[in-house]
Parts: C-alpha cells; structure tokens; sequence
C-alpha cells in the first residue's frame, strides 16, 4: 500500500464519518435530477406546477450560449445571480469548488457542447 | 378487647393489604416508564430496519441513498408527539416520490413520474402501539442545541403574502406540494408541515437543513431570520386548511 492510499485507510479508521468528495454524476443523480430530469433533459419529476421549466441539459444549443464560469456560478450561487429563475437554488452549502467544477465537466458530456464564444 | 380485637385486626387487615397498596403504588410510578419501554421495544424491533434510531445521519451519497425512512435519532425535536400517535394510526405517505426520490420516478409522457409500484405503505399500529411509540420518539432528542438556538414568534405573520413568499420568492414548491397535488415531489408535503413539526425544527431546517442532514437534497436559500419566521407562520396557517372539502 502506498503512503497516499495509507493516509485515506488511517483517516478513515480514525474519522469514519469523513466525507469524501462524491462523483458528479453521483451528484447530478442526487441533487440535479429532482428538477433536471433522469435523462438530463428537464423534464423532472418535479417541474409539472413550475412557472419556468429547468434547463434541457442535453440542448447543445443552449447550454453552448453558456461559459464554464456562467454554469459554474448558477450552480453555486442560484438562478437569480445570472438573472434566470429563483426555482434553480444555490448550491453553495451543498457541494465544494471542485466539485461544482466536475459538474461543470459533466453538464458538457450531456449537452456534448462547449462554449460557444 | 374488643378496642384491642379492633386494633389487632385492623393492623393485621392494614398489613394484608400493604402488598396490594405497594402493588398499586408501584404501578401508577412505573406505568410511564413500562409505556416506554414498550414503545423503545417496537422501535428497535420493527422500525430499526428502516428508520435510524441512534444516528449519525447519512455522510455519504451511498448511506443517502440506502435510507428506507425518515431518521428518528431527533424526532422528539422533529415531530410534535400527538400527529406521531395519531399518524402511525393510520399512516399516509408524506414524500410523494418517497425516500429517496430517484429510485421511485420513471420517464413518462410529459415528463419524468413517481412509479407507484416502488412504493409501499408504511405499517400501521393500534392505538396502545402508536402511544408508546409516540412517547418513545418523544424522548430522542439529539440536536438539541440546534433546536435551542431557535425562538418561534408566531406574531410575525406573512398576510397574504405567505404562498408568494413560498412559491415565487424562495420557489419551495419546486419540490414540496401545498396542496394535495400541487407542487414538486421530491421534498415531503409541507401543507402538513404545521401540524407534523415542532415551529423550532422548521425554523432551523429551512435555516440549515445539511446541519440535520448533511447529503440532503434540500438547498440553503439563505433566508433571512424574519422571512423564515413568516414562512414558518404560513406553514401553520396551510396546515389548518380542509384541503378534504
């Protein structure tokens, strides 16, 4: 066993309630779908009495118009802070930098898009 | 003779009846107590396979997922004692999409719907049964320091203004319904909220809801301390509607 995964093994002997970082598509599961949708496609279970319909995820079209910095801040921060919908929470408290940065990463594999600047 | 007959006999009769006496007087002390043994007993046996009885709340994703009910380590400082005795009665589904959402939905026509099939109802108890439990659940109170930090001031009243505040200003009813029927699935339904939990759990749940549960997939949005007593107040409010009529 190497020293890196010796310290994880102590760690988490010593802390079992440690909370490692989750994966984004455990994440986007978890969190995401609710709205979303199973298939990414914003058609979630939740949306049928919603006044504004959630972002289609796959819609490269839309999710192209977006920056990384613009998803990773509406994630983060809420809709409101680039100006969409309140019904899109923050999700500060919820996830870590790096972990908003890994569902960026995962928005751009569902919409199979970048950027489009 | 007859004084002392008298006063032998009734000592002897008061003797006899000590252990009667002693019998009843232990009974009415321990009585309380054997309620909730009794309700401690059906929590371990028949609820611990699906609710947590002694904590801590799911720190991974995959606990979060693997949660069958409600955790219970708190519900004496979740639950108001007489909706618990009265719903274990008879129990109704309080999570539309149940406990964990993702694995009762399916696609569906228009979008994505709670499969019915997943879900099954939760056991009913009689009524000596749903007391003890209830007395029971009323004495796990972990968190209290999260629940003293929090004051009910059932003056601060939303008006109107309280299903706005619910629905469009912080959109709550994105993922909790406020009637039957309307609003999300995903969250519990809050328009029984009010007489479900105590006005100090739903004060420091909408205030911190990762310090009760720290995976949950209910987001922080931050609202101020007057807004939250206003949301807590209009949820007291809907809970008195007849939404049966």
């Amino acid at each position: 066993m190497n020293r890196g995964l010796l310290t994880i093994a102590i760690a988490l002997t010593l802390f079992p309630s440690i909370s490692l970082a989750e994966s984004a598509s455990d994440n986007y599961r978890t969190y995401c779908m609710q709205c979303h949708g199973l298939a990414g496609n914003g058609m979630g279970a939740n949306i049928q009495d919603m006044s504004v319909q959630p972002r289609d995820h796959t819609d490269a079209k839309t999710m192209g118009a977006r920056t990384d910095d613009e998803l990773f801040k509406v994630i983060k921060e809420g809709g409101l802070a680039i100006n969409k919908s309140v019904l899109m929470p923050p999700w500060g408290d919820t996830f870590t930098d790096n972990e908003i940065k890994d569902l960026v990463k995962h928005l751009r594999k569902l919409c199979k898009c970048k950027h489009e600047g | 003779m007859n004084d002392q007959f008298e006063a032998c006999h009734g000592g002897i009769y008061m003797l006899n009846r000590v252990p009667a006496l002693l019998v009843s007087a232990l009974t009415a002390l321990l009585v309380p107590f054997v309620v909730y043994a009794g309700g401690a007993d059906i929590l371990k046996n028949q609820c611990a396979s699906c609710h947590n009885l002694t904590g801590p709340a799911p720190t991974s994703l995959r606990d979060l997922w693997a949660r069958k009910g409600p955790d219970l380590f708190y519900a004496g400082n979740k639950y108001r004692k007489e909706w618990v005795e009265a719903w274990l009665q008879s129990p109704n589904r309080i999570r539309p999409a149940g406990m964990f959402y993702v694995q009762h939905i399916k696609p569906g026509a228009k979008h994505d719907v709670v499969d019915e099939s997943t879900l099954s109802p939760h056991m009913r108890l009689n009524a000596d049964d749903a007391k003890s439990v209830a007395a029971a659940l009323s004495t796990m109170k972990a968190n209290n320091a999260l629940i003293m930090a929090e004051k009910h001031d059932p003056g601060m009243s939303p008006g109107p203004l309280g299903e706005m505040m619910f629905d469009k200003i912080y959109g709550c009813m994105a993922c909790h319904q406020i009637e039957p029927g309307y609003g999300g699935v995903s969250g519990p339904e809050v328009y029984t909220a009010g007489k479900r939990l105590t006005p100090e759990f739903m004060l420091s749940y909408i205030r911190s809801p990762k310090a009760w549960d720290p995976k949950i997939w209910m987001p922080n949005k931050n609202v101020p301390d007057g807004n939250m007593q206003k949301l807590v107040n209009y949820l007291i409010g809907l809970s008195k509607v007849n939404f049966d009529e």
